[in-house]
């Protein structure tokens, strides 16, 4: 890459081909935190948004943007992170949900949209998400808080297995 | 590289290149983000805004650590994941807002510098986190009004015209609601619950609820940040905060409050603390102080 134009599609593509480490069926253009790829001044600046303002993952993210960049030939390599605007799991794309399901965790279903967040006093509906490994729709949910930031842990009523679930964000 | 373990590539020979950089897991980002170093908003006041980003981090970190003493000691071990998911939330925003305010006091100092190297003198936090976790249900009040509150904050400010302030509120507020969802329903069921859960939740609220007055008293640079459109004065939340508290006793059969009396000051923010902060942040600051500028 010395001395040549930067060739950004490829730099676009192998960023967006690193996977996540906390769900590493996915990479990052699946998840939809990757905002940015450009060549600046001879360098490639790949930006990322964190999923949570205090996930951990993101400096594995970047460590592991460095190497791939690296391995496919990219010397100067600045990988920069911004908050707004916030993440959704929204933004999760059909490819990733498709993979999440095939790995046996509940894709996210439509975000809340803005406004003030309501205060639920009352019994929680009783549809959760469908289990990713039997299909069926009687789940409950056993912890809203999972083994990572974005995820909670279920369990099928009807094949017994409990699967995780990334929350709407 | 679909459905390698980076954790693999990092951790062996082959992923690091050679040097210390395979060790960047666990280290967390190595630079903020970039609303960190935004150019301060017009009408904002330098010193002023690292006070108040000081003031709102101060709070999540102080709160993070509380929260996170519960590891170990919880009813039960989703609800230690689920205490140290919710602390893990707010360090991720202490970090940005220290950061931020390590930026524009024109110290230069990070994040780390801010939480490990100041005495409590300097913390700005309100006094409602500092205070001991007590039982499990006193920690439960604690959490729904540190989190209803701080929810009624951070969702004006998304309209901050302070780009850090603005990013912060926007990624927290979501968290946030998720907070206040789980100390909800704790409330409900422990107040709903056993004659003796019951019991225990009301002490927890009243626990908890003199320390409320300090959470809705502006200090000066609040105010004129307010005023510059750059923070949330916290009067405003006040009779919504306490509306919310007020619908989630009552259905938790735990009975109204009268409001929360006003705090004494000189208070948590003008660095004015209980005897509790220092022994917390003792612990928290041990090993950065016992080994400067160690990294690992």
């Amino acid at each position: 890459m010395t001395g040549g134009a930067v060739d950004l599609a490829l730099a676009r593509r192998v960023a967006g081909e690193v996977v996540d480490p906390e769900l590493p069926m996915l990479t990052l253009d699946d998840l939809g935190i990757l905002r940015d790829v450009r060549a600046l001044g001879g360098e490639v600046v790949v930006t990322v948004t964190p999923t949570y303002a205090g996930c951990p993952a993101l400096g594995v993210i970047a460590a592991e943007l460095r190497r791939a960049l690296a391995a496919a030939g990219f010397g100067a390599v600045r990988v920069r992170t911004v908050l707004a605007p916030p993440w959704s799991s929204d933004w999760i794309s059909a490819e990733g949900r498709r993979k999440l399901v095939e790995h046996g965790v509940a894709p996210p279903g439509p975000v809340r949209r803005a406004g003030p967040v309501p205060l639920e006093l009352g019994p929680r509906p009783a549809a959760g998400p469908a289990c990713p490994r039997c299909g069926a729709r009687a789940t409950e949910e056993l912890s809203r808080f999972g083994a990572t930031p974005c995820t909670a842990l279920h369990r099928c009523r009807s094949c017994l297995e409990p699967f995780e679930h990334v929350k709407e964000v | 590289m679909s459905g390698d373990n980076p954790y693999e590539a990092l951790a062996g020979p082959a992923g690091g290149g050679g040097g210390d950089a395979h060790w960047a897991f666990g280290t967390g980002f190595d630079a903020p983000p970039d609303e960190v170093g935004a150019e301060v908003p017009a009408g904002a006041d330098r010193a002023d805004l690292a006070a108040y980003c000081t003031m709102l981090g101060d709070d999540a970190l102080v709160m993070a650590q509380r929260l996170g003493q519960w590891c170990t000691r919880a009813p039960e071990l989703e609800e230690e994941v689920a205490l140290a998911n919710i602390a893990l939330d707010l360090l991720g925003q202490a970090r940005v807002l220290l950061a931020r305010a390590g930026h524009v006091d024109g110290t230069g100092r990070d994040e780390d510098a801010l939480a490990y190297l100041r005495g409590p003198e300097e913390f700005r936090n309100v006094r409602l986190v500092e205070a001991p976790n007590g039982d499990f249900a006193r920690s439960t009040a604690r959490l729904l009004a540190f989190s209803a509150w701080r929810l009624a904050v951070f969702t004006r400010l998304t309209a901050s015209t302070d780009p850090a302030l603005a990013a912060v509120a926007a990624r927290g507020a979501k968290e946030l609601a998720y907070h206040r969802d789980h100390a909800v329903r704790w409330t409900l069921r422990l107040g709903d619950g056993t004659a003796l859960s019951h019991q225990r939740m009301a002490d927890g609220v009243d626990a908890v609820w003199p320390l409320l007055g300090e959470l809705f008293a502006a200090d000066p640079a609040e105010r004129r940040l307010a005023a510059a459109g750059a923070a949330v004065d916290p009067a405003e939340v006040r009779a919504e905060v306490l509306d919310v508290l007020g619908q989630v006793l009552t259905a938790a059969t735990l009975g109204g409050r009268p409001a929360p009396p006003a705090p004494s000051a000189p208070g948590g923010r003008d660095g004015a603390h209980t005897e509790h902060l220092a022994p917390l942040l003792a612990e928290l600051q041990s090993v950065a102080r016992a080994h400067p500028g160690a990294t690992w």
